[in-house]
C-alpha cells in the first residue's frame, strides 16, 4: 500500500507544554501563600491590619489555588499529553489545526476569567466548580470544540486499533460533559451571580457526585490514558498486560461514576444484596490497583532504567502515589474512619497525595521526555531534573505527614470527654492552635515541591534556547484499507470493538449513563422525601444579601454548616443537623473541612457586637484565631440593587416568596439593617468608634443578620421536628 | 458526611431497586468481560500492545 506523508502538529503540544509549567508555577505559589496564611494570618495585609485587603483573603484564594492545580497545571498537563500521543497512535495529524488553536487559547481566557473572578468573590460555591454561569457556558464551549477535534482525528486516522489510551481520552471528554453540565445547572439573576437550581440535601449530593467523579474523569482517567502511552514509550517496551487494561477501563469507567454514592443507597438493601454489596465495594480496588500493577509492571526488567532516566522516577514515584491515594478512598469510606477523617487535615493530605505525587510527577516526567522530543536535543540538565525529583519527593512526604498528623490530632481532641461528660477542649480555638506546627511543617513541604518545579522550568527553558525550532515534523503510514465492519476471522470480540470506533464511543457513553442514571433518579426522587419542618422559614431579604457576602467571601472553605449526630458534636455545637433546615439553600454551604468550628447553629450564640468585633478582628474576641480580617465589610455599602431579582430567581425553584413580600422586599432590608444597628448601639465601644458612621448600610450588618439566623428555625417551634 | 443524609434516600418508593440493578449490571458486565478478555487470541494482543512503540519515524530524535 502507498505510504501518505503528512505533519505531525508539535506546535500545539507545546502551546500546552508552556502553559502547564506558566500555570504549575501559578497554581503552587497561589497554594504556598494559602499555606501560610495558616501560620501567618497577617501575612498579606499589606494596607495596615485595618485595611484588609479583599481579594488577598483565603477564602477567595483558596478556590483560586484548587482551581489553577486542578484545571490549569494539570488540565493543560493532560492537554499537552493527549495533543501528542493522539496523533502518534492514530498516525494522523490533529483534525483541525484552527479548533487546536481554539481549545488552546480559549482553555487560557477560561483560566483568567477564573483568576480575575475567584479573587473578586464571584463564586458559586460549590467546590471544584466555583466559576459563575458566564464561564461555565465557556468552559462546555471549549470542551465541545475539544470533543471534535479529538473525535475527528480518530474518523481520519490510519491505525486500525485504537489504543488504550485513546479510549481513557474518550470516556474522559464524554463523562466530564455530562458531569460538568449536571452540577452547574444554576439560575443566573444577574450577570455574574447564580443559585443553584438545587438546594440543600439535593444540592450537596449532586455537588458530591460531580466532585467524586470530576477526581475519576479530570485527574484520572485522562492521567490514565497518559500512563499507558508513556510509561511503555519511555521504558521502550510493551505494557505488562493488555488484557488487564481492557478489565481496567471498563471496570473504572462502569463503576466509578456510581461507586462513591452508590453506597447511599446501601443501607435500604436486603440482605443478600448487601453481601453482594461487600464484594462489589471490595472489586473497586481492582480498577485502581489493577492500573497501578498495569504501570509499574511495565517496568519489569528496566529498574536500571530507571535508576539512569529522570524520567522514569518520576512515573515510578506518581505510579506509586496513585496506588496509595486509591488505596485510601475505600479506607475513608469504611464509616468509623471517616468519622475521624471527615472535616480534618487528613482529606486535604489524602489529596496533596494525588495532585503532588500522581498527577503533578506524572505531569513532569512527561514534560522532561517530551522536552527531548520537541526541541530535538538532549535535555539542558539530567542532574537539575534528579534534583527536581528528589526537592519533589521530599515536598510531598513533608506536606502529606504532617497533615496527616494533624488530622488525626484534631479529630482526637474534638472528641476527647473529661469524667464528669464535657469537652476536655471545649474551645475549638485549642484544637487549631495544637496542629501550628504541622502547618508550618506543610508549607515547607509545599516550598521545596514548587522549587523542584521552578527547577523544572528553568531546565525547560534552557533545553528550547538550545533546540530545534522545527514545529511540524513529518511522518508517514498508510491510508486504512476499507475491511468489513463485521468481525473477521481469528479477530477478538475488544480488538474488533478497537476498530469500531463510533460504537466504541457509544458503549462507553452507554456505561456512564447506566451508573449515571441509577445515581441520578433517586437523587431527583429525594427532593419530595426531605421531611418538611413547619417551622423553617425563607431568608429575609437582608439575610439572603448576608447568606450572598457569606459565599461572595468563601467561608464555606473554612466552615461547616453540618452537624453530625455525635455526642462530642452535640455537645460542642448544639442539636445535630435536620435535612428539613436546608430547603431553601441555594446552594447548599456545607463545607468540607473545619479550619474553624461549624456555625450551623451559631446564630443566637454570640451578641450582635460580639461578630462586629469579630469579623474587624477576629484576634480580638477569640486569641490565637487564623482567620482574616474582614475590614472591608465594615467599610463597603451594602448593594442590594438586584436583591428583586435574587428573590424572583428564587421564586421560580420554589422558594415561597409572595409578590408583595418583592415589592416591598428594600424596606424590609432597611427596617431590619436599622434593627441590627440598633443592637449595636447597645455597646458604649462601639458608639465611641463607630457612633457616626452610618452602619445599617453597610455589608457587616446583612452578614450579622445571616449569621444570627443560621440553625435558629427549628428552635422557634421544637414540636414541629420528626 | 453524607451518611448522615442518605436515610432521606430509603424513603423513596421503590429505591432499592436502583442498587439492585445496579448491582447486578455491574456483575454480568464484569464476569462477561473477564470471560471474554482470556479469550481473546494472544497474538493480536501483543501486536496492538507494541502501538505506542511503534516507531516508523525515525526523523524523531531518539536519546537512546
Amino acid at each position: 500500500m502507498e505510504k501518505e506523508q503528512f505533519y505531525y502538529d508539535n506546535k500545539i503540544v507545546k502551546m500546552f507544554l508552556w502553559a502547564t509549567i506558566l500555570w504549575g508555577v501559578v497554581g503552587m505559589l497561589v497554594g504556598l501563600l494559602v499555606a501560610l496564611l495558616f501560620v501567618f494570618p497577617g501575612l498579606l495585609e499589606f494596607a495596615g491590619a485595618d485595611n484588609a485587603i479583599s481579594w488577598l483573603s483565603f477564602g477567595r484564594l483558596r478556590p483560586l489555588h484548587t482551581n489553577a492545580v486542578i484545571f490549569a497545571f494539570v488540565g493543560n498537563g493532560i492537554f499537552l499529553g493527549i495533543y501528542y500521543s493522539t496523533q502518534r497512535l492514530l498516525k494522523a495529524r490533529m483534525f483541525n489545526d484552527v479548533l487546536s488553536r481554539i481549545h488552546f487559547w480559549g482553555w487560557q481566557a477560561i483560566i483568567v476569567a477564573a483568576a480575575v473572578t475567584l479573587p473578586l468573590g464571584l463564586t458559586s460555591s460549590k467546590e471544584y466548580a466555583e466559576l459563575e454561569w458566564p464561564i461555565d457556558i465557556m468552559v462546555v464551549l471549549i470542551w465541545v470544540v475539544f470533543g471534535i477535534n479529538l473525535i475527528g482525528t480518530i474518523l481520519k486516522r490510519r491505525q486500525r486499533h485504537i489504543y488504550v489510551a485513546i479510549w481513557f481520552y474518550i470516556a474522559t471528554l464524554i463523562t466530564i460533559a455530562v458531569l460538568y453540565i449536571f452540577n452547574n445547572l444554576e439560575m443566573p439573576v444577574s450577570a455574574f451571580k447564580s443559585y443553584s437550581v438545587y438546594s440543600g440535601v439535593q444540592d450537596a449530593l449532586v455537588q458530591w457526585w460531580y466532585g467524586h467523579n470530576a477526581v475519576a474523569f479530570f485527574l484520572t482517567t485522562p492521567v490514565l490514558g497518559l500512563m499507558y502511552y508513556f510509561v511503555p514509550k519511555v521504558a521502550n517496551r510493551p505494557v505488562y498486560s493488555y488484557r488487564l487494561s481492557i478489565i481496567h477501563f471498563w471496570t473504572l469507567i462502569f463503576l466509578y461514576i456510581w461507586a462513591g454514592p452508590h453506597h447511599l443507597l446501601y443501607t435500604a438493601l436486603p440482605e443478600w444484596a448487601q453481601n453482594l454489596g461487600t464484594v462489589f465495594s471490595i472489586m473497586l480496588i481492582f480498577p485502581s490497583w489493577g492500573g497501578m500493577i498495569n504501570g509499574l509492571l511495565t517496568l519489569r526488567g528496566a529498574w536500571d532504567k530507571v535508576r539512569e532516566n529522570p524520567v522514569l522516577k518520576f512515573f515510578v514515584v506518581a505510579i506509586t502515589g496513585y496506588g496509595m491515594a486509591t488505596f485510601e478512598g475505600p479506607m475513608l469510606s469504611f464509616k468509623n474512619l471517616n468519622a475521624i477523617g471527615h472535616y480534618t487535615d487528613w482529606i486535604v493530605g489524602h489529596v496533596h497525595i494525588g495532585a503532588l505525587a500522581w498527577n503533578g510527577f506524572m505531569v513532569a516526567g512527561i514534560v522532561y521526555w517530551l522536552a527531548e522530543k520537541l526541541w530535538k536535543t538532549p535535555l539542558y540538565s539530567k542532574k537539575l531534573a534528579n534534583t527536581h525529583f528528589w526537592l519533589g519527593t521530599m515536598g510531598i512526604l513533608f506536606y502529606a505527614i504532617p497533615l496527616y498528623i494533624a488530622g488525626f490530632t484534631q479529630a482526637l481532641m474534638w472528641k476527647e470527654f473529661n469524667p464528669d461528660g464535657t469537652l476536655v477542649y471545649g474551645n475549638f480555638l485549642e484544637t487549631v492552635t495544637e496542629v501550628i506546627p504541622m502547618y508550618a511543617m506543610r508549607a515547607i513541604g509545599g516550598t521545596l515541591y514548587l522549587t523542584g518545579f521552578v527547577l523544572l522550568a528553568i531546565n525547560i527553558i534552557k533545553t528550547a534556547k538550545a533546540g530545534s525550532t522545527v514545529e511540524d515534523e513529518l511522518a508517514e503510514a498508510a491510508p486504512l484499507k476499507k475491511i468489513s465492519g463485521k468481525r473477521i476471522a481469528g479477530e477478538g470480540w475488544h480488538t474488533w470493538l478497537e476498530r469500531r470506533t463510533v460504537l466504541f464511543t457509544i458503549l462507553t457513553t452507554i456505561a456512564i449513563l447506566i451508573g449515571g442514571l441509577v445515581e441520578i433518579v433517586p437523587l431527583i426522587l429525594v427532593k419530595s422525601n426531605i421531611p418538611t419542618i413547619e417551622s423553617v422559614k425563607p431568608y429575609t431579604p437582608l439575610e439572603l444579601e448576608g447568606r450572598d457576602i457569606y459565599i461572595r467571601e468563601g467561608c464555606n472553605n473554612c466552615h461547616s454548616q453540618m452537624i453530625r449526630p455525635f455526642r462530642s458534636e452535640v455537645e460542642r455545637y448544639g442539636e445535630y443537623s435536620k435535612a428539613g433546615e436546608y430547603v431553601y439553600d441555594f446552594p447548599f454551604l456545607w463545607g468540607s473541612r473545619r479550619t474553624g468550628p461549624d456555625v450551623h447553629r451559631v446564630g443566637g450564640k454570640y451578641n450582635d457586637n460580639w461578630h462586629f468585633n469579630h469579623m474587624m478582628d477576629p484576634r480580638s474576641t477569640s486569641p490565637g484565631s487564623i482567620m482574616p480580617r474582614y475590614s472591608w465589610l465594615i467599610k463597603n455599602d451594602m448593594n442590594a440593587s438586584n436583591l428583586e431579582s435574587k428573590m424572583e430567581g428564587l421564586v421560580k425553584l420554589g422558594v415561597p416568596y409572595s409578590p408583595e413580600r418583592i415589592s416591598s422586599a428594600k424596606q424590609e432590608l432597611l427596617a431590619q439593617a436599622k434593627q441590627v444597628e440598633e443592637n449595636l448601639r447597645q455597646d458604649p465601644e462601639f458608639v465611641k468608634n463607630y457612633g457616626s458612621s452610618n452602619i445599617q448600610n453597610k455589608e457587616i450588618v446583612a452578614l450579622i443578620a445571616y449569621l444570627q439566623r443560621l440553625g435558629t428555625d427549628i428552635k422557634a417551634n421544637k414540636t414541629a421536628l420528626k | 458526611m453524607l451518611k448522615f443524609i442518605k436515610h432521606n434516600l430509603e424513603g423513596i418508593d421503590g429505591v432499592e431497586i436502583y442498587p439492585i440493578i445496579s448491582l447486578l449490571l455491574f456483575f454480568i458486565v464484569f464476569v462477561t468481560m473477564i470471560v471474554f478478555v482470556f479469550k481473546l487470541p494472544k497474538g493480536r494482543i501483543d501486536e496492538i500492545s507494541q502501538l505506542p512503540l511503534d516507531n516508523d519515524n525515525n526523523k524523531e530524535f531518539n536519546h537512546e
